[in-house]
């Protein structure tokens, strides 16, 4: 599904990652962890498309496409979710009018009609059931004035109603509490399928406790220098990262 | 020639064309005078600091139209807003037209400025309120030196009017070049409310210069809610000036939404002459190119108690220009006073700039007042946000520009009037954004 080749990206002539490895198939949950200032966040926005990320080598492949050239928008109409670390608040634009644009332009882009008002409802509630979204919640602007789990558990909602193929949660556990932790990460387990990965960024074990990973990466100073299953996720939190970034420096 | 011979050469075949004897007679012949010794406002005028009027000034505007020309509704329908029942005062090439007009006199008055400049039944009215809140800046003499024709709406005691009144002019390119000059006076009574909806739209590419006044007369306890549909094409210009004098009580609103012509002034003036007076001004301004948009308002607050609400909104893409320039003005006696101005501005390109300016001057120490100004880009992370969601750039950065535009409209009372409004900015955007706005 994913193969990043030697991927190297720089913002502001300032390289972050300097050769990323990484395959991923449908089906997978990758792990990828790392000390602050790694590389993580950046690894999902260079996915994502964002422009002021430049992939200076390397190739990242999306079912075999080059997406290099591909607008974030373009990325997200072939199946590419980022749930962000810091969702931005949009005044005026409410959450339900948000998703229902979001989902029609994913539509008119493959070429579809615009999805039926009544589908679209029912979507709506069913996918706000999942995440135990109040309906109140839905008629107002996007992310403003949430609180840290609102605007997660919303990112949630939203890779739900977009079904995508491949959804990177960057820091999704970040600012969570264990109920909203726990409503989060059994949204997520109920959208996995065989068809589809995710790749859980974060910088603690915690998350990794309800999305299980079959592979755990290593990000340190922008390379992968440890790939194993999830026990390594267990191993790094009781060792912390300095035995990572010694072994690397060695 | 230029323009200003032109006009003051033409000044007394003028007046012996509609009516020496005409009791405005000597109001004219002193407003010609302003006009001779002050000429354009040039920008050496403080007020004019930051928009000539050179580029609209060059052409060699026909000062009456010669002709008159049939417009059929059908052709013309898209520029009214059509789907309610509504009072219409449409004037074609500055001519009154029967035709696509709908006046009444049935307890209310809602017809011509000739009719009540000409008719002795309107001479108290024309006596007490013309001319008698417009300015005498040289523009303003301008129009009345040349007042003729324009709506004249005159509400009885106690009225709530039973539908809107929509005030159009069509230019139809009739003349190589136009020069319009419609004048408006609105007399709302005690306890009465009317909805007006005013435009000026050119049907042609020829230029076309307009140069409108308004006078509105809130008395005590009315209500007036005033549209302002500024979408005119690039090769039209307006000039307008709305004077509003509000007796105590009264709450009066003005929204100008300002997306198209060639150079749009927008001069507004609300002078609060009462106790506990609502004024409530606001604006959205989208536009691109070399389109050129200035907003020139003061709110007067002469007496305690009252309030002012001031929101402009702008978006200015291409080489556009904007202005603005707020003045509140709070006199000694005026305690108690809240005013709140905001002007809020987007820069889509690099090249386009706007020049804002809030003057408070308040010389009352019992007020609220509040004022700020921004100007910037779009947000970076939030078009970065949408965009990862499917929705593409063009249709991310409109659905921002709506947002941002957002809380002008929740104050439009009229939906028909929102709608067209939405529907306009989508148009303007060149989007079609995907649910009701």
């Amino acid at each position: 599904m994913l193969k990043i080749k030697n991927l190297h990206a720089s913002v502001e002539d300032k390289a972050i990652l300097r050769g990323i490895n990484l395959e991923i198939n449908p089906g997978e949950v990758h792990a990828i962890m790392g000390p602050n200032g790694s590389g993580k966040s950046t690894l999902a926005s260079v996915i994502a498309g964002k422009e002021e990320y430049e992939v200076t080598d390397g190739e990242i492949l999306f079912f075999d496409e080059d997406i290099d050239e591909l607008g974030p928008d373009e990325r997200a109409h072939r199946g590419v979710f980022l749930s962000f670390q810091y969702p931005v608040e949009i005044p005026g634009v409410s959450v339900t009018n948000f998703i229902k644009t979001a989902i029609n332009e994913t539509r008119k882009a493959k070429g579809l009609e615009d999805m039926p008002a009544n589908e679209m409802l029912k979507l709506i509630r069913e996918k706000a059931e999942l995440l135990e979204i109040d309906r109140k919640f839905l008629s107002r602007s996007l992310n403003e004035g949430f609180s840290g789990g609102e605007k997660k558990r919303n990112e949630i909602f939203q890779m739900a109603m977009l079904n995508p193929k491949l959804a990177i949660l960057d820091e999704t556990d970040s600012g969570l509490d264990i109920d909203a932790l726990r409503i989060v990460a059994n949204g997520v387990n109920k959208l996995k399928s065989k068809d589809n990965a995710v790749i859980v960024i974060t910088h603690y074990q915690r998350l990794l406790d309800y999305i299980v990973p079959d592979f755990v990466h290593v990000i340190h100073e922008g390379r992968i220098v440890k790939s194993g299953g999830k026990e390594l996720a267990l191993e790094l939190e009781e060792k912390g990262y300095d035995w990572i970034k010694e072994k690397a420096n060695a | 020639m230029e323009l200003k011979e032109k006009l003051i050469s033409s000044f007394l075949a003028f007046e012996n064309e509609v009516d020496l004897d005409s009791r405005v007679h000597d109001v004219r012949s002193e407003a010609i005078k302003v006009f001779e010794n002050e000429g354009f406002p040039s920008k050496k005028d403080e007020a004019w600091k930051y928009t000539s009027l050179n580029s609209v000034l060059k052409h060699d505007y026909s000062v009456f139209p010669k002709h008159e020309k049939n417009v059929e509704y059908n052709d013309v329908k898209k520029y009214f807003i059509h789907e309610i029942d509504s009072y219409k005062i449409v004037f074609i090439d500055g001519k009154y037209s029967s035709h696509l007009s709908e006046t009444t006199h049935d307890g209310i008055d809602v017809c011509l400025m000739s009719s009540a400049l000409n008719k002795p039944k309107y001479q108290l009215v024309i006596d007490n309120y013309f001319n008698k809140i417009a300015p005498k800046d040289s523009l303003t003499s301008l129009n009345t030196a040349f007042s003729r024709e324009g709506a004249y709406i005159q509400i009885p005691k106690n009225k709530m009017v039973d539908k809107p009144i929509q005030i159009i002019h069509f230019s139809t390119g009739n003349e190589a070049a136009l020069m319009n000059q419609p004048r408006n006076l609105i007399v709302v009574n005690e306890n009465s409310h009317v909805q007006i909806i005013e435009r000026h739209q050119s049907l042609t590419d020829n230029p076309v210069l307009t140069n409108s006044v308004t006078e509105i007369f809130a008395n005590k306890r009315a209500i007036v809610d005033y549209y302002k549909i500024q979408n005119d094409n690039e090769h039209a210009s307006l000039i307008d000036s709305t004077y509003i004098n509000q007796k105590q009580e009264s709450v009066c609103s003005v929204h100008t939404f300002s997306f198209g012509g060639k150079l749009t002034r927008n001069n507004l003036e609300f002078y609060q002459n009462g106790e506990r007076i609502d004024s409530t001004m606001k604006g959205v301004t989208i536009i691109g190119n070399k389109q050129h948009v200035d907003h020139n308002t003061l709110v007067h607050h002469i007496e305690p108690n009252c309030e002012s609400h001031q929101d402009y909104k702008g978006i200015y893409d291409d080489s556009s220009t904007g202005v603005f320039n707020g003045k509140v003005l709070v006199n000694k006696e005026a305690q108690k006073t809240n005013a709140f101005q905001a002007n809020n501005n987007i820069l889509v390109s690099d090249k386009a700039s706007i020049n804002t300016k809030p003057q408070l001057e308040i010389f009352a120490d019992d007020v609220k007042c509040s004022h700020g100004c921004t100007i910037g880009q779009l947000d970076e992370s939030a078009l970065f946000y949408m965009q990862s969601r499917g929705i593409p750039k063009k249709e991310t950065k409109a659905l921002l520009m709506y947002a941002f535009s957002n809380n002008v409209l929740n104050s439009v009372k009229i939906p028909e009037i929102k709608q067209r409004i939405t529907k306009i900015i989508a148009n303007k955007l060149g989007i079609n954004i995907g649910f009701d706005l």
